[in-house]
C-alpha cells in the first residue's frame, strides 16, 4: 500500500492553491496510508537564503532557538523552517549540531519546506496548515508501514540533498548494500529506511552532475525490487516505476499543471480533471518535467 | 454470446454517487432478479471509486459516466456495463458472462481470472491484461502491457495494437490475437498457423467488439505446451 500524491504547476495562476490541492489528494489517500504523511512544498525563494526545515518536541522553542542564531523563523506545529542568509548557512548548521542536539535537520533548501508526522493525512496537513501554502510543485505521501516503525523518522518524503525530496510506494530489496556504497561517496543517510536509500541514490547521482531523468534513468539499473518513486528538485518533478510495475499510478496532465496520484480518486477534484490528459506511466520509463528556471522566483 | 449492447439512457434509473453511498449503488444492481423492469442504469460521479457494479446477476445495462477504480465491473454475471472514462486495476476481474465495455484505458490486470462474457477495451490495457483467463474474451483495440496473458487457461485475447514483454507466459489453451508487434513472447507461447476455424473466430470477436479492424493483419499465439508436463532434463533444477 502507501499512496503518492504529486503536483507539478504550469501555470503560476494556481500557484496559490497548491497546498489546498495537494491537502486534498492526501486526504483521499488514507486508505492506502493511514499511519503517517508527510509532504514538501516548493515555494517562493528568497534571495541568498537557504531555508532549514527542522524538527523537535513540541515543548521545544523554536522561537528561542532562532533568536539565538539571530536567524528569522517560522513554526509550523513541531516543525520550523528557518531563513538563513547563504553566507551563514555552514555556520548555522554547525551551530544547530552543536548547541541544539535535540533537533533534528528535516531538509535544506533555497524553496523545499518538508513536513511530516505521524497521525492520519488530514491531521498531519492540518497541524501544518498545508493547506495555506502556496508553491510551484509539491509531492506527498501516505504511509502504510510494512518494512519499519511507524515514526516520523520512517515517513516520507526524504530528503538527502538541498531541494531534493523523494516518496517511495513499493520496497527494495538491495537497499542495505547500496546503502554501504552510498556511504562510500560520502553521503549520509539518517535511519535504515530502504526509501532513504533511493533519495540518496538520486541524490549522489545528482552531485555528480547528472540531471534529474538521467539521475532516475540510473536508478533504474542501481535499484532493485519494487518501486512507483516521485521526485522532486527545485525545478523539476520526476516519476518512475520499475519494470514489473505492481504499484499502481495514475496521472493527469492539463495545460495548468501534471498530477500523480496513486490512484484516480486522488486526482477527482483537481480543476479541469475532465477534460485533462489521464495516463497510466509505463514502466520502466522516466517521466521527467521542468521549469525553465527564470519562472521560478 | 455477448455483444456490446446500446444503453438507452432516456428510459435509466439515474443513480449518482456524489449524493448516495456505493454500498447502496451495489446492493440495489445485486438485487435485481432475472425479470426486474429497471433494466438500465446510469451512474454519474464515480471518481475512481473502487468496486462499482460488481457481483450484478441480473442481465441489465449499466453505464457509468467517468473513471472508476479497482475491479469495477468485477465478477459480472450477465450485466452489460459501460465505463465512459478509464477503469482502475482489475477491471471485469472474474467476470462470468455479459460484458465490460471500458471507452478509455484500462490499468493493470484487466479481465484477470475471468470466466466468460466479454470485455471491450477502446484504449489500452495496462500490464498483466488477461491474466489467468479461463474463459472470457477480451479485445483491446490499442496495446497491452507487459505479461498479458500471462497463465491464461482458456477464452480469446484480442490484441489490435502493440504487446509489451513476456506476452503469454506460461500460457495454457486461450489463443492470442496480436496485430501489432511483440516486445518479448514468455516462456511457452509461440506463435501458431491461422486456420480458417481460428480466422473465423477472430472476425466473429471484432464484430461482437465493434472493431473495425482487418482480421488478416493478426498472428495467433497459443501454448508450445511444452510446461505441461515434467521433463526428466530438469530434474537437476529441483
Amino acid at each position: 500500500m502507501c499512496g503518492i500524491a504529486g503536483l507539478f504547476l504550469k501555470n503560476r495562476a494556481l500557484e496559490p492553491e497548491l497546498g489546498a490541492m495537494t491537502a486534498i489528494m492526501l486526504n483521499v489517500l488514507t486508505g492506502r496510508g493511514p499511519d503517517s504523511a508527510g509532504f514538501a512544498v516548493y515555494g517562493d525563494s528568497i534571495p541568498d537564503t537557504v531555508k532549514l526545515t527542522l524538527r523537535a518536541d513540541r515543548k521545544f522553542d523554536f522561537g528561542a532557538c532562532a533568536g539565538a542564531l539571530g536567524v528569522t523563523v517560522t513554526i509550523r506545529d513541531d516543525h520550523a523552517v528557518l531563513s538563513v542568509p547563504i553566507t551563514r548557512a555552514t555556520e548555522i548548521r554547525a551551530a544547530l549540531g552543536r548547541d541544539f542536539p535535540e533537533v533534528t535537520a528535516v531538509a535544506v533548501g533555497t524553496r523545499m519546506e518538508l513536513f511530516k508526522g505521524v497521525g492520519l493525512p488530514a491531521d498531519v496537513a492540518s497541524r501544518f496548515g498545508l493547506a495555506t501554502m502556496s508553491g510551484s510543485h509539491a509531492i506527498g505521501h501516505t504511509r502504510m508501514a510494512t518494512e519499519s516503525a511507524v515514526t516520523i523518522a520512517g515517513a516520507h518524503p526524504f530528503s538527502t540533498g538541498p531541494d531534493q525530496c523523494l516518496v517511495h510506494n513499493g520496497s527494495l530489496s538491495n537497499h542495505n548494500d547500496m546503502r554501504r556504497r552510498l556511504i562510500r561517496e560520502d553521503m549520509t543517510f539518517q535511519t535504515q529506511n530502504d526509501s532513504e536509500v533511493a533519495a540518496g541514490f538520486l541524490s549522489w547521482r545528482l552531485r555528480e552532475g547528472a540531471r534529474l531523468d538521467e539521475a532516475l534513468r540510473d536508478a533504474l539499473d542501481a535499484l532493485d525490487g519494487f518501486y512507483t518513486f516521485v521526485v522532486g528538485t527545485e525545478t523539476g518533478f520526476g516519476v518512475l516505476r520499475d519494470p514489473v510495475a505492481c504499484k499502481p499510478a495514475v496521472m493527469a496532465e492539463t495545460e495548468d499543471y501534471v498530477a500523480f496520484g496513486s490512484e484516480y480518486r486522488a486526482l477527482a477534484d483537481l480543476p479541469g480533471i475532465g477534460n485533462a490528459h489521464l495516463f497510466e506511466p509505463e514502466p520502466g520509463r522516466v517521466y521527467f518535467w521542468e521549469r525553465p528556471v527564470e519562472s521560478i522566483h | 454470446m455477448n455483444s456490446i449492447r446500446k444503453t438507452d439512457a432516456a428510459e435509466a434509473v439515474v443513480f449518482d454517487l456524489a449524493a448516495e453511498k456505493l454500498r447502496q449503488l451495489n446492493a440495489a444492481l445485486q438485487a435485481l432478479g432475472p425479470g426486474s423492469n429497471t433494466t438500465a442504469w446510469r451512474i454519474l460521479n464515480p471518481r475512481g471509486e473502487h468496486a462499482i457494479a460488481v457481483g450484478v446477476t441480473a442481465p441489465v445495462s449499466v453505464r457509468i459516466d467517468g473513471p472508476v477504480g479497482y475491479y469495477c465491473g468485477g465478477m459480472n454475471d450477465g450485466a452489460a456495463i459501460t465505463i465512459n472514462g478509464n477503469a482502475g486495476p482489475g477491471v471485469a476481474e472474474n467476470m462470468m458472462s455479459g460484458s465490460v465495455h471500458v471507452r478509455g484505458d484500462a490499468s493493470q490486470a484487466a479481465g484477470a481470472t475471468a470466466h466468460g462474457g466479454l470485455l471491450v477495451i477502446d484504449g489500452n490495457a495496462a500490464a498483466r491484461c488477461g491474466i489467468s483467463m479461463k474463459g472470457v474474451d477480451i479485445v483491446v483495440k490499442g496495446g497491452v502491457g507487459h505479461m498479458s496473458g500471462f497463465m491464461a487457461q482458456s477464452g480469446n485475447l484480442v490484441i489490435c495494437g502493440d504487446a509489451g514483454e513476456a506476452l503469454g507466459d506460461s500460457l495454457y489453451e486461450a489463443k492470442i490475437f496480436l496485430r501489432g508487434t511483440v516486445a518479448s513472447l514468455g516462456a511457452d507461447c509461440e506463435e501458431k498457423p491461422m486456420t480458417p476455424a481460428d480466422r473465423a473466430l477472430l472476425e466473429t470477436l471484432l464484430l461482437r467488439a465493434d472493431c473495425d479492424v482487418d482480421p488478416a493483419g493478426f498472428r495467433l499465439y497459443g501454448s508450445a505446451r511444452k510446461l505441461y508436463h515434467f521433463h526428466v532434463d530438469n530434474a537437476g533444477a529441483y
